[in-house]
This record gives structure tokens, sequence and C-alpha cells, in this order.
């Protein structure tokens, strides 16, 4: 496991994390830092506590012991403050296969921030499902269900995003156009923490490591 | 620049996206109608037909109805949001989480609640009520089912981590109802005999306020333990 610190005033900040998932220990005083301007790319074997890691930093699971801080404040004393900061792209889509693709967009951007229909279809097309945003989500792959739910990132105005496995289900071109998505919003100022099985092509000095055994 | 959502506006937005929902998948407003009135049936096949004795029962008939339906609506409130990640994002979204799940209960009310509103007095004038009682009766099952919400709302967030959770939820609701089921079968018999409701009817009422005001606060923090 390995960590660091490098900004003295970071984005995000876990300090000590203990975590248990029934009898497994998974986090084990896990501490590091998220700056502006940084990419992490979490690695790891399965079942090594990525999702948990991430599913911590977002606040749904409560360590038994450290602490998750943004901004220097412990997530828990402003949570609607860091979720306003914090978009998170889970294992599941978030999306309802009986609303179309604009419409999952849209109502889940609408509750953070105000987005017309017109932006939403610029995303929508920026990510190569612009042809499918008036089609009801159960007619798409699971592939293009992965770039709508990633849509919904890129228009939430969040600067930290914690995108869980986001590649799933994309092909090689698809991987490439959101990892360069992610690196134009973390030079941009962003803060992006991601876990994948794959590398990530970018070169050594744009991503850092966090390992976990 | 972006502008951040006003809550009142995000809470509106999901109150018309769960409406939008249900009038896709017709089921989810079917289901308890049609439950409601089998259950009705149910009634003279397994007492008598005669009709001084389902002029009797009729307001007890339609409540215990109304309740079973609501009670069956209430497992899906956020099953599904819960299954698909939904649920995940509302909490995420930088909103008072207790305000959206306020919102979610009222939806859901609008699509269980109200299409039992509506039937209750034809299933009442099928046991032979009469129909000057039929306002009294709307009134205390619209209170009612929202008690039923509101309540419900709170127990099936509790029940979300649990396989068998439409069980779990039924042994939680249940009891709470009871009082809901007395105050609202009164109502209806005292209107029923051209008696004054007012008494059950308020009663309803500021169950219903209090209901609103509690059970969300409940409901979210059981939503955030059912992430967990």
């Amino acid at each position: 496991m390995s960590s660091s610190a490098p900004s003295p005033a970071p984005l995000l900040e876990a300090e000590r994390l203990h975590l248990w998932r029934g009898q497994r220990h998974v986090l084990k005083g896990l501490s590091f830092a998220v700056a502006a301007g940084e990419l992490i790319h979490v690695r790891g074997p399965n079942g090594c506590g990525k999702t948990s890691l991430l599913r911590t930093l977002a606040g749904f699971y409560w360590p038994e012991d450290g602490v998750v801080r943004h901004r220097g404040r412990p997530i828990g004393e402003d949570r609607d403050g860091f979720a306003r900061d914090c978009a998170y792209l889970g294992h599941d889509n978030a999306l309802k296969n009986d609303l179309t693709a604009l419409e999952n967009i849209e109502f889940s951007t609408s509750l953070r921030v105000e987005v017309t229909p017109r932006r939403c279809r610029e995303v929508l097309g920026q990510l190569g499902v612009g042809a499918q945003a008036d089609l009801p989500v159960r007619a798409l792959s699971a592939g293009q269900k992965r770039r709508v739910a990633f849509a919904r990132v890129l228009l939430g105005d969040a600067r930290l995003w914690l995108l869980d496995e986001p590649f799933t289900n994309l092909d090689v071109a698809a991987t490439r156009e959101l990892l360069a998505l992610v690196r134009e919003h973390v030079a941009a100022g962003g803060a992006a923490l991601l876990t994948a099985h794959t590398e990530l092509a970018l070169a050594p000095g744009e991503v850092r490591e966090l390992v976990l055994a | 620049m972006t502008t951040s959502t006003p809550l009142l506006l995000a809470a509106f937005r999901v109150l018309a996206r769960d409406l939008k929902l249900a009038f896709r998948r017709l089921e989810q407003i079917s289901h308890p109608v049609v439950f409601f009135i089998m259950v009705a049936t149910l009634f003279p096949l397994a007492l008598s037909p005669q009709p001084s004795l389902l002029r009797d029962t009729a307001a007890g008939v339609v409540w215990v109805g109304a309740l079973l339906s609501s009670l069956l609506a209430l497992e899906g409130l956020y099953r599904s949001d819960a299954e698909d990640g939904s649920l995940e994002q509302l909490v995420l979204c930088g909103q008072p989480l207790a305000v959206l799940l306020l919102a979610k209960t009222v939806a859901h009310w609008l699509v269980s609640g109200i299409p039992l509103v509506v039937v209750a007095p034809l299933v009442a004038a099928s046991f032979g009520a009469n129909g000057a009682s039929f306002g009294v009766l709307m009134l205390s099952v619209a209170l009612g089912t929202g008690v039923l919400s509101f309540v419900g709302s709170a127990g099936a967030a509790l029940t979300l981590g649990s396989r068998r959770g439409s069980v779990l939820l039924s042994l939680l609701v249940l009891p709470l109802a009871m009082p809901v089921l007395i105050f609202g079968a009164r109502a209806a018999d005292l209107a029923m005999r051209g008696e004054p409701a007012e008494g059950p009817l308020w009663l309803l009422g500021a169950m219903l306020i209090l209901s609103a005001t509690l059970a969300p606060f409940g409901a979210a923090a059981a939503v955030r333990i059912s992430l967990e």
C-alpha cells in the first residue's frame, strides 16, 4: 500500500482509514491526499477494497477508524457541501430503463445544477451516444449505458470525481476518449480518483498510483 | 458558469420524475387498485351476501382493503432506486436527502393513494353504503393513505437491505397503521350512519402532519444506513 500527502490544502484527504466489511479488515490504516490537478489510479487485485475505498471516500461507508476530509473538514460535518463538489460513478449506472438517455441525464444533473436539454445532448454527443439520446435506456448496450452514466459526471460541475471502474464494458476507443476527458478535467484544476484493472495509457507524471494489497 | 438548483425545484423534479416513471409502468398504479377490489370482493363471499350485514361492514371492509393495498405498493418505493444505483445519486446530489425523499413519498401517495381514494366510494356503494357518506369516506382514505405512505416510507427505507423486505416491512408498518385504521374506519362508519365525523378526521389530519414532518428524516437516516 503506497501513500503520500503532496498538497498542504488537499481537495480530499483520507487519514488512517480502517474499514471492516464483515470479518474482513479491508482498509488498514490507509492515508493519502488528493490535490486539485491530480489523477489517482487505485489498483489492486479483486476484493482488495478498491470499491470499498471509493464508497468510503464518497461517504457511503463509515470507517471504523480514521477520517475523510474535504477541503480540511470531515465530510460528515458538511455532507451537502461535499456532495456538491463530488461526482460519483459507481458499479451501477443509476439509469432508469423506462426513461430515455436524455431524460435520465437531464434529471440527475438538474438536481445539482441547472442544465439545458441542449447541453445534455451536446455531452451525450461528445460521448458518442448522441444518436441514442431519445431512446429508452433499456434499448442501449451495456457500453452505451456506461457512457450515458459518465455524461452525468461531466455535466455535474463537480471538482472531485470518484470513478469506480468507469471503463467497464467500453471498447478501446471509448476507453481512450473517456480517459482523455478525465485528463482534461484534471488539467482544468479538478481531481479524479478512479479504479481500473487495466493500465492507463498515461505518462508517468500524469497519474499517481495507489496500490491496495 | 453553472447555477446550483434550488431545493424546492430539485424536490419538484424528483416528484415529476417519479410520476413520469409510474405512468410509463402503469402496473404500479393498477396493481394496488385491483388488489383493493379483490380484497373487498372476498368479504361478501366469506361472510354473507345479506345487504344489512354488508352495509354495516362497508367502512371496515373499505379501510382494511385500502390499508393492505397501500402496504402492497410500499415495497417498491425505494427498491428500484436502490437496485440501479439511483439512490446513491440522490444521496450525493448535494440537496438535503430528507426533502427529496419527502417528494418521492408524495409521488408515491399520488400514484398509489389517490387511485384508492377514487375507487373507495365504488367499493362502498357495492356494499350498500349511502352516497351522502362518500365525501367523508374519500377524505378519510386520502388522509389515511397519506399517513401510511409517510410511515411506510421510513419502513421501506429501513428494510432496503433485507432480503425478505416485504415481510419485514409489513411487520414494521402494520402496528403503526392501527391508529390510522381505527380512526379512518370510524370516520367512514360515522358518516355512513349520518353522524358527524369531524373528530376522527381531525385526528387523521394531525397524524398526517406529524408523519409528514418526522418520517422523511427517519427515511433519510435509514437510506444512508442501507447504503452501508
